[in-house]
């Protein structure tokens, strides 16, 4: 694997799937009565977060200390980020510091590709702008796997993925139609015409505006949270006509095979892309996709930080 | 007393062979195998003899930002790209909305002597889009503001830019838009296309820029005064430009040597240097404005000269400035996209990058082609030259941002003349 | 150690590999280890066989079926990978795991018998009694080896040996086992002088 992880674009099917398969092996710790793997001991992981996202960082804070690595929080509103410090100050500080990683959330697309220049640790992508979120995107396929297959191995060939919502602005959906393509599932992808990019014709997926035609050929729907502010910039008239157009609610739910399963990335608008009986259902993976958030930041931060050192290039 | 210079055995850009004599600011001779005693002389055996370069799109940062530039660096910066005269935008703080500012950069430039500063005046006042600067005060000061422009922002409401295209008519002015429909760029980052869509990077649409220039066309049609394109950046735009002078309207544009090379996958890397206001665009795009300055429907190439401190680029993509300097490698860019392509020849580069835009800025004593009698602006160029790849580091911009470091681009300019006055010999300021 | 009939090695020009122990001999010692381990644990009541993959996870599995058909009843065996408890992780790229398979039961209060294919340095085995350490806590731990090949770097035996087999520190040991390989079967190589020392992989 690469030094660092910072789109799910750059992962080949091979990589994608030892992530998935380490991470199958780490889940098991959490039965354990000792949760704890002594394998990154004396390591420090970095938490950089300019943008609030508790649920997020706890995962990474609990994948490394899992692995006995010692973490460090910097979250911007308390640090020297607030007064004005540059994303590239704050950068050389941590390697000053002696970070072996940092896992960094940050509002502007491309950002740990920056840091990727500055710091000689590995750099671990937990969201830029409207770019990627690759880890999200692993766990998710890791969620899709343990549900539609018997045993959970080797890709999701044919598994037929909707991911339904603002795809324009959404890192969740980049990251993951780029890795469930990889994996081998079909990908289709509805959502008004205002919140699809303009060259999405040339991207792995399909595309559709009508949620109801496609539902009945879904094996995994996905609904991405819509932002209230959208509609401010007339990206979509009303909530309420979002949410008739492309909520998923229970009648919806009822269109789609039985088998099928519903995920969201979080946090949930319940009432709008998604309805509260469908968020609490049985077909709902919502609340499995966090604790297989922590398997699958397990085996990131292994694969990338528990072997040799592949050197100082930062790929 | 400037000393006099002959110039031996230069290639003119129509193609002949000639000797130069430069006396006394002038050229005051022309031909084989001229004598002059007590002249140095300069060997331009292999060198190409261009009119003095003239850029009308240039920002020189002072006053306000000298941490960017100052006029004395950015002339210098000119003088060693091989320019004679550059036009200074207006969008220094304070705006040069009035004859105060424009006269304080004209003295300056004067007072730096590396190249002329001709200041161009805001259109409106501090370029709030709302109010007429005082574009006749200006106009009548020492600095003779003729090219008006907001540039770094659009005079996006019509019924202003219709106002300032026919005020200026008064003193044969010309307004310069920088076209760009601020209600479609909002937050944009880069060029709406596949590239922007898959970096999670808000786009720029062209249709921002080409539906500007089309309304900008028609009004200017309506009135009957001269527009100016700033930066043309898209096929579609040139197409426009095709248009409005095919029903004789009085349209001129420009384009910048980078939008003549780069294209948006340049931006895979996130590396502010390639952030520029307008984006980079596509391979049809490039195509599209490099037939458009073959075949004249764009006239002239303009720098757009736009130099940061390293602290605005040195960060992440959102948060960069936007802009690429341009004055040291405009000219060899130039001979890459458009010479060493076949699409243009020296003498087309002579009428693109002085004749046309002295034309267009009104400046008189530039944009010659050099003949005995004309003002010694000169630029000797060797196109033959391969140096190393461009190294901002050596350059006399304050500023570090070009997008061509490492590009090996060829020519070089060896020698710059200023009425007379060498400010480059040898590839090297004089001063 | 006899030497038979060699396979080449896969470099050329270095001498082929010996065969020090065929199939039956393998089937043998197996055996014999089977009835050990029931000796030694009076019929084997609470004991659980985990082999170290890879091959020591077949090689359980074939001594816990052996086992349980002399006993007429079922010994249960499973699997512990260690990979995360090795000492020398940041020697290599980050390996992918093997498969932690352990009954329900657990491992609390049972003799844990390990099982692998070779024993060299004993650091493998260190790895696992700490990885064993974090499952829970074992009434006793033994460990049975298909060949020791001696050179040990820390205070470690075996309870049950398949074959004693004294090498030198420039020799390679593979055990090759038919559900993984194949075939069943020991053979020794000789290093070639660059090749980096196998230990780790092996130990």
């Amino acid at each position: 694997m690469n030094r660092h992880l910072i789109a799910a674009s750059d992962l080949s099917r091979d990589d994608a799937l030892l992530i998935l398969d380490t991470a199958e092996e780490l889940a098991r710790i959490s039965d354990r009565p000792i949760k704890k793997l002594p394998t990154l001991r004396g390591r420090t992981v970095v938490n950089l977060f300019f943008e609030d996202s508790t649920r997020t960082r706890i995962s990474f804070e609990a994948a490394a200390k899992r692995l006995s690595a010692d973490v460090i929080n910097f979250s911007a509103k308390g640090s020297s980020v607030a007064k004005g410090e540059s994303l590239k100050d704050t950068a050389l500080t941590l390697e000053a510091m002696g970070a072996d990683a940092v896992v960094i959330r940050h509002m502007a697309s491309g950002a740990p590709h920056r840091l990727a220049g500055w710091i000689k640790g590995h750099v671990v992508n937990a969201g830029d702008g409207m770019h990627e979120h690759p880890t999200q995107a692993l766990l998710d396929a890791f969620t899709i796997r343990r549900r539609l297959r018997g045993t959970p191995s080797g890709g999701l060939d044919g598994v037929r993925v909707t991911l339904v919502g603002d795809v324009l602005h959404s890192r969740v959906a980049r990251s993951n139609i780029a890795l469930l393509g990889t994996l081998g599932a079909e990908v289709t992808v509805v959502a008004p015409p205002t919140l699809l990019p303009l060259a999405v014709e040339g991207w792995p997926c399909a595309v559709s505006c009508d949620l109801d035609a496609v539902l009945p050929k879904t094996d995994v729907i996905m609904m991405l949270r819509v932002q209230q502010e959208r509609m401010n910039a007339a990206y979509f008239p009303s909530v309420r006509e979002y949410s008739r157009r492309y909520g998923l609610d229970v009648a919806r739910m009822g269109a789609l095979p039985e088998h099928a399963i519903v995920m969201h990335p979080g946090p949930m608008n319940r009432g709008v892309e998604i309805a509260a009986e469908v968020a609490d259902s049985p077909r709902s993976t919502i609340v499995e996709q966090v604790a297989n958030g922590v398997s699958v930041r397990m085996a990131v931060l292994y694969l990338l930080l528990g072997g040799a050192d592949l050197g100082g290039t930062n790929e | 007393m400037t000393a006099t210079w002959l110039i031996r055995n230069a290639s003119l850009p129509g193609g002949e062979r000639t000797d130069l004599l430069l006396r006394d600011g002038m050229i005051a001779e022309t031909g084989p195998d001229l004598t002059a005693p007590g002249a140095q002389v300069l060997d331009a055996d292999g060198l190409l003899a261009l009119p003095g370069l003239v850029d009308l799109h240039t920002h020189l940062r002072e006053p306000g930002r000298e941490d960017a530039e100052t006029i004395e660096t950015g002339t210098r910066a000119a003088a060693h790209g091989g320019y004679t005269a550059v036009h200074a935008m207006a969008n220094t703080d304070p705006v040069a909305d009035t004859a105060g500012v424009v006269e304080q950069v004209w003295r300056l430039g004067r007072e730096a002597g590396h190249c002329d500063v001709q200041p161009v005046g805001a259109v409106t006042v501090g370029l709030d889009g709302t109010r007429l600067a005082e574009l006749g005060a200006m106009a009548d000061s020492v600095a003779r503001v003729r090219v008006f422009s907001d540039d770094g922002k659009c005079v996006a409401d019509p019924l202003l830019m219709r106002r300032a295209l026919e005020y200026v008519k008064a003193f044969d002015g010309v307004v310069a838009q920088h076209a760009e429909e601020p209600r479609l760029t909002q937050g944009a980052q880069l060029n709406e296309g596949e590239v922007s869509g898959r970096l999670g990077l808000a786009g720029w649409p062209a249709v921002a820029e080409e539906a500007i220039i089309a309304r900008d066309c028609l009004l200017a049609a309506h009135v009957g005064s001269a527009l100016h394109v700033c930066h043309v950046s898209t096929a579609g735009s040139v197409e426009i430009v095709r248009w409005a002078k095919a029903k004789g309207w009085r349209v001129t544009a420009e384009v910048t040597p980078h939008h003549l090379l780069l294209t948006d996958e340049l931006a895979e890397g996130y590396d502010p240097v390639y952030k520029v206001n307008p984006p980079l665009r596509t391979a049809a795009d490039v195509d599209g404005v490099r037939q458009g300055l073959a075949d004249g429907t764009i006239d002239c190439v303009a720098t757009d000269h736009a130099p940061h401190p390293a602290e605005y680029k040195d960060t992440e993509w959102a948060d960069a400035a936007m802009g690429m300097t341009g004055l040291e490698v405009a000219l060899r860019a130039v001979q890459q996209a458009m010479v060493d392509t076949g699409l243009l020849d020296w003498a087309g580069v002579a009428d693109r990058m002085s004749v046309r835009p002295a034309a267009i800025g009104r400046l008189a004593g530039h944009g010659q082609l050099p003949a005995a009698g004309g003002p010694a602006n000169l630029t000797l160029y060797d196109p033959a030259a391969r140096p190393e790849p461009v190294d901002p580091a050596t350059h006399a911009s304050k500023s570090r941002n070009t997008p061509f470091r490492g590009v090996a681009l060829p020519g070089q300019v060896v020698a710059t003349f200023l009425r007379g006055t060498p400010t480059v010999l040898d590839g090297k300021l004089t001063s | 150690m006899h030497a038979r009939r060699g396979t080449e090695s896969p470099a050329t020009g270095s001498p082929p590999d010996k065969r020090v122990l065929e199939p039956d001999e393998i089937r043998r010692a197996l055996t014999r280890i089977a009835h050990e381990i029931l000796e030694r644990t009076n019929g084997a009541g609470d004991i659980l066989l985990l082999g170290i993959p890879t091959r020591g996870v077949p090689l359980a599995q074939r001594l816990a079926e052996r086992a349980g058909e002399f006993e007429g009843r079922t010994i249960p065996w499973g699997s512990l990978d260690i990979t995360m408890y090795r000492d020398d992780l940041r020697l290599r790229p980050a390996r992918a795991l093997g498969k932690t398979e352990l009954p329900p039961a657990g491992i609390d209060g049972r003799t844990v018998v390990l099982v692998d294919d070779v024993l060299y340095s004993g650091r493998t085995v260190r790895a696992a009694l700490d990885a064993l350490t974090d499952l829970g806590r074992p009434r006793a731990v033994q460990l049975a080896v298909l060949v020791d090949r001696g050179h040990r770097e820390l205070p470690i035996r075996a309870d049950y040996v398949g074959k004693n087999l004294p090498t030198s520190q420039r020799e390679q040991v593979k055990v090759l086992v038919s559900e993984v390989d194949g075939e069943d079967a020991v053979l020794l190589s000789e290093h070639e002088p660059d090749e980096p020392e196998h230990k780790g992989a092996l130990a």
